[in-house]
């Protein structure tokens, strides 16, 4: 259980004001310039000791990330982009942040840029957030206003700019290079690594692309310190991380919590409990909607960090719970996810343009019963085929939903098939 | 220099290359679709998939760069069963109409799925149809096929600069499309049916017509513009069917002009199969025998000043130099193979050739195109200047016509004062080819086929030693042609002989009637008007504007249809074999001047065409060497003297890139071409309607 001390957001849930006033009094920009002075090497080892974790889903160090951007100012502009272009379904933290706390979002532009050696940052929003966008611009004119940005950034002697884009709605440019590309005016396409962002980036610069929520930590963490953020959740999967949970739960929020926490105790603390009790939970797909579902029993006493969901065969993601209770039909939901992949899928390379498809046609007959037995492990080889294949994690993203449906449920679709069979049958008869 | 494993070999390579390419070194293919060694890599299509130690999942080698101490496997169980997976999914929405698509027999994904596809298909689901694309007149779409390897898309947009297709919509909606429906306008458009790994694009012309299989493939030379590209012309019985590109590095990498590639259904239409001799007015069809009796007749008593012969842009240097030697045999001057009075000099071969070479261009880092429109003068070689203007630092200056070059240019003016201007140092651009270190100027016909021609070439001259052009190693003065013929016929000294006529001076010494003569060697660019009063010979194989003229038609043969040398705008002697017949009577055209020296009465010392080459060979050197760039040696060349804009602007000779020469205007798809891409109505006939 997070102490209040130890929150990093602590306007949350928008109870006081998201602009400047308000939020230096929360601590934001407070004597920044003193973090900058210590130097760019000094920020890149923090963010290393403080071993965070990028937020955005795949869980790589933030500190590591920066220290891949090129020594020094070289011939071409550093760019560092912002991904906030939350389009997981179930998650919606990136969304509380930009418009309760944007200046944590804005600072950690500074900071993270800073400590890359840009001078320019560039935070894409997902184009559905619209009011949040009018936010955040707000927040970054009043900290220009304030001399928190611009020319002379905190007095520091360093040039930053912050620029909003805004996207037009494509799941696929939450990907960095598919949102590199968007960026730059064409296609949202993932591009193939390598080279990676840090070599060739937004108009082929070198460029860091991170979640809000990494960025919006870091200010905090190199105020209090890495060894504060190292403490807190479990060895290497260390700090504090929003959680939204969602489904069938008494109150779905968003709440930030110590790494590790649970999932029991996180749905019962923060979201009132599952619906009609911890034993009418069915499963849950603890981080986003790409994550493989975890059944009742593993959920029993599953800690919420990267490398537990991992040894269970999932994954943390974006940390966005969505809670299944027994009247829910898995399979009708599982088919919904893969529609949406379908749906989603660039159509740029071959195993995810075609195999998406297939599997949400399979996936329907799979709800109806009318598949049979055998489509089952053809399904799941197809899934196969396309995880591990693609340009991007998409083709991954479509697969797990299916492969963890299929880990611990399968007896249930088979017994679906089989009733079906049998009601055809006795109606034939 | 990486150095890794690859099934077991070692191998250093550069630092940079792809994992693909160093197993290509090593003659290991990799199969792909989407990996083209002259595009951009995209590595969509993820058949080339490979397994590489201490990587978590197969990986996509066209991609990877190759790393230090690698160990990449292509044929282990992971990699294969990889490949397997990617062509099922390939698959699924592929039409199984292989019997029906024009691709069958030369189709990547057939040949592919034979080694990496199931017998039998899984994907029980309902298939994706795509409604046909409409790409103009030239490209046939059958989009259900497409396997969206973008490789159309990244040539038109990388290679000729036209980016006029692209993939819209997402996931499985995903097509290639040009958006709002209409003809492909690059003039490179044809390639992307050579791309084009499955059945999607097709060749419209050559829709349902024949079977890789039943042709027979000739390797031979295109004669449509001066830059001599490598091609095949596929032929089944006498009919060529198709012409397709082979690889040639140094000229045209391996692509294709849609003239050079299309026009050929020309060779049908409007032929010359009989001799014609004009009786009373009109051509009537004659034996061989006849009319060789009435070029004898037309001959006859003339004086050698009297008599005149003309070469065509197709017309090849056997033809040319048998013909040089007849009518230089009957006493005669006046000779010349530049139909446009281009003020070319044929003393000094580096005043009227390509220089820097078609592959030197990549090499140079400024260039000025004077009274030339390269992109459709010479559309391969346009794509070449692209390709050097795409890596940047490169300016391009142009004087001239405003085209849109498909690269980005400086417009510096119009005529001939602005290269006036940069000659003096007024214009900025002077600077620019002062500082390059390795400036080329471009002179087009445009430039040089006027009165002031040969100013405008003196002037360039001086402009090149100037600017520092022509220094060791580097020799940035080029002349850009637009006929195939007319660098072998200045080589060969096609040309007037001491005190002879040119071009127009003969047509205008054949309308006031002193020249009694006329020989034209496939000549059809010319004004025809002042030939009514003398007799005229047309020695061809289309009845275009010529043969309209003649008083005795000579039947030839296409290049096609006879074995024949062509010097392209590089000096590059290059040697077109024999693909097909010459239809009817027609002849091939050094045989039909060797037998018409024999009625006149002048017999011409070669009874093979063997020994005629070794003829040409001994009275111009450069003929025995074959197919190397031949820059010549720099000397003063071209008049001095002030340009002005009196002469007016530069003018490209090609209005009509589609319709240029006499195979051409016949073509029905090149006819088809002016009015859907160019917008062109067609002329109307009195029979019209």
């Amino acid at each position: 259980m997070l102490r209040d001390e130890d929150r990093i957001y602590t306007n949350l849930y928008g109870f006081d004001s998201p602009f400047l006033d308000a939020a230096r009094a929360r601590g934001d920009w407070d004597d920044t310039r003193a973090i900058l002075v210590k130097g760019r090497d000094w920020i890149v080892d923090e963010m290393k000791k403080a071993g965070l974790r990028g937020r955005g889903g795949a869980g790589f160090s933030a500190g590591m990330k920066w220290s891949f951007m090129p020594k020094g100012e070289g011939p071409l502009p550093h760019y560092l982009v912002v991904n906030a272009d939350e389009g997981e379904p179930g998650t919606c933290k990136d969304r509380d942040i930009l418009r309760y706390e944007p200046h944590k979002l804005v600072e950690g532009c500074l900071l993270a840029g800073f400590a890359i050696g840009a001078h320019a940052a560039y935070i894409y929003v997902r184009g559905e957030y619209y009011n949040e966008t009018r936010v955040l611009q707000r927040a970054i004119d009043e900290a220009y206003a304030a001399g928190l940005l611009g020319d002379d950034a905190c007095g520091s002697g360093w040039k930053m700019d912050v620029f909003i884009h805004r996207g037009m709605g494509a799941y696929i440019c939450g990907e960095e290079s598919a949102l590199i590309q968007s960026l730059e005016g064409k296609k949202g396409q993932p591009r193939a690594k390598p080279p990676f962002p840090a070599g060739v980036g937004v108009w082929g610069c070198p460029t860091t692309v991170n979640n809000v929520e990494t960025i919006a930590d870091a200010p905090t963490i190199l105020r209090r310190g890495a060894a504060w953020f190292a403490d807190l959740g479990p060895e290497n999967n260390n700090g504090t991380k929003i959680f939204c949970i969602s489904g069938h739960v008494e109150t779905p929020c968003n709440v930030e919590e110590e790494m590790g926490i649970p999932l029991k105790e996180l749905i019962r603390r923060h979201a009132g409990g599952v619906r009609g009790g911890w034993d009418n939970l069915l499963a849950v797909i603890p981080g986003g909607s790409s994550t493989p579902m975890i059944p009742k029993d593993i959920c029993d006493d599953v800690k919420m960090d990267f490398d537990s969901l991992r040894n269970v065969r999932s994954g943390l993601g974006t940390a966005a719970v969505i809670v299944m209770d027994r009247s829910t039909d898995l399979v009708a939901a599982i088919t919904r996810l893969a529609r949406f992949y379908m749906h989603e899928s660039c159509g740029q390379c071959t195993p995810c343009r075609e195999g998406t498809g297939w599997l949400w046609r399979t996936m329907v007959r799979m709800e109806s019963g009318q598949a049979s037995v055998a489509e089952i492990d053809k399904l799941l080889e197809v899934t196969r085929q396309i995880e591990g294949h693609t340009i991007c994690a998409l083709g991954d993203a479509a697969a797990w939903p299916i492969q963890g449906l299929f880990r611990h449920f399968r007896p249930e679709v088979e017994k679906r098939i089989a009733a079906r069979r049998a009601d055809a049958k006795h109606r034939a008869a | 220099m990486p150095k890794l494993t690859i099934d077991g070999l070692e191998i250093e390579v550069p630092a940079g290359t792809s994992v693909l390419q160093a197993a290509e070194q090593l003659g290991i293919e990799i199969p792909r679709f989407c990996y083209h060694e002259r595009l951009p890599v995209a590595a969509n299509c993820r058949m080339c998939l490979v397994e590489i130690e201490k990587m978590p999942k197969p990986v996509a080698s066209c991609a990877q760069p190759a790393g230090e101490g690698m160990v990449v496997k292509t044929q282990s169980e992971v990699a294969l069963q990889a490949r397997k997976n990617v062509m099922e999914l390939l698959l699924i929405n592929h039409p199984l109409d292989c019997p029906i698509c024009d691709q069958g027999g030369e189709c990547d994904l057939q040949d592919q799925a034979m080694a990496y596809g199931r017998d039998k298909g899984r994907y029980d689901e309902e298939k994706r149809a795509v409604s046909e694309k409409y790409l103009g007149p030239l490209v046939k779409t059958a989009m259900t096929r497409c396997i969206h390897c973008t490789r159309c898309v990244r040539f038109l947009t990388e290679v000729a600069g036209v980016p006029e297709l692209g993939m819209t919509f997402r996931g499985e909606h995903a097509e290639i499309t040009t958006y709002i429906e209409r003809a492909l306008t690059s003039e490179l458009s044809g390639n992307i049916v050579d791309l084009c790994p499955v059945g999607a694009l097709t060749s419209k012309p050559y829709a349902f017509a024949a079977r890789p299989w039943e042709l027979r493939k000739t390797l031979s030379y295109d004669v449509f513009d001066a830059v001599g590209c490598a091609i095949r012309i596929d032929a089944r019985g006498n009919q060529v069917m198709r012409v397709l590109p082979r690889v040639s590095e140094d000229v045209n990498e391996e692509w294709l002009a849609d003239k050079s590639r299309h026009a050929v259904d020309g060779l049908l239409k409007r032929r010359l199969d009989v001799p014609y001799v004009r009786r009373d007015g009109r051509l009537e069809a004659a034996t061989w025998a006849e009319a060789f009796a009435a070029v004898r007749r037309g001959f006859e008593g003339l004086a050698g000043s009297e008599i005149a012969a003309l070469a065509g842009d197709m017309a090849d240097a056997e033809a040319m130099f048998a013909l040089k030697l007849l009518i230089e045999s009957l006493g005669s001057a006046n000779l010349d193979c530049r139909q446009d009075g281009a003020a070319l000099d044929p003393t000094v071969p580096a005043s009227y050739r390509f220089n820097t070479t078609i592959a030197g261009i990549e090499q140079a880092d400024a260039l000025l195109i004077v009274g030339s429109n390269p992109r459709v003068e010479a559309p391969v070689l346009n794509a070449r200047i692209r390709k050097r203007a795409a890596r940047g630092g490169f300016a391009v200056g142009v004087v001239g016509p405003k085209a849109d070059l498909t690269y980005r240019t400086q417009h510096l003016g119009e005529g001939a004062d602005t290269l006036q201007a940069i000659l003096d140092g007024v214009n900025p651009f002077a600077d620019v080819l002062a500082k390059a270190e390795r400036p080329m100027i471009v002179l087009g016909m445009g430039a040089l086929a006027r009165a002031d021609g040969a100013r405008v070439l003196g002037a360039a001259r001086a402009l090149a030693e100037k600017t520092g052009m022509v220094k060791d190693g580097w020799n940035g003065f080029n002349v850009l042609h637009t006929a195939a013929a007319r660098v072998g016929g200045l080589d060969l000294g096609f040309v007037p002989g001491p005190g002879g006529k040119g071009t127009r001076e003969i047509l205008a010494a054949a309308s006031r009637g002193e020249i009694k003569a006329v020989w034209l060697l496939g000549a059809d660019q010319i004004e025809t008007n002042g030939l009514d009063r003398a007799f005229v010979v047309y020695q061809g194989h289309h009845g275009d504007v010529g043969a309209q003229v003649a008083d005795v038609i000579l039947p030839g043969a296409a290049y096609t249809e006879k074995s024949g040398t062509y010097v392209n705008t590089e000096g590059r002697v290059q040697r077109a074999p024999r693909a097909v017949f010459p239809p009817g009577e027609a002849r091939e055209d050094w045989k039909i001047v060797r037998a018409a020296s024999e009625v006149l009465g002048r017999t011409l010392p070669f009874d093979s065409l063997d020994a005629l080459r070794d003829a040409l060979a001994a009275h111009a050197p450069g003929f025995a060497v074959r197919d190397v760039a031949t820059p010549g040696a720099w000397a003063p060349f071209g008049e001095s003297g002030a340009l002005d804009a009196a002469a007016g602007p530069f003018v490209s000779p090609i209005r009509n890139y589609y319709m240029t020469d006499p195979i051409s205007r016949a073509s029905p798809t090149m006819q088809a071409c002016t009015v859907e891409i160019l917008g062109e109505t067609p002329a109307r006939t009195g029979t019209d309607g």
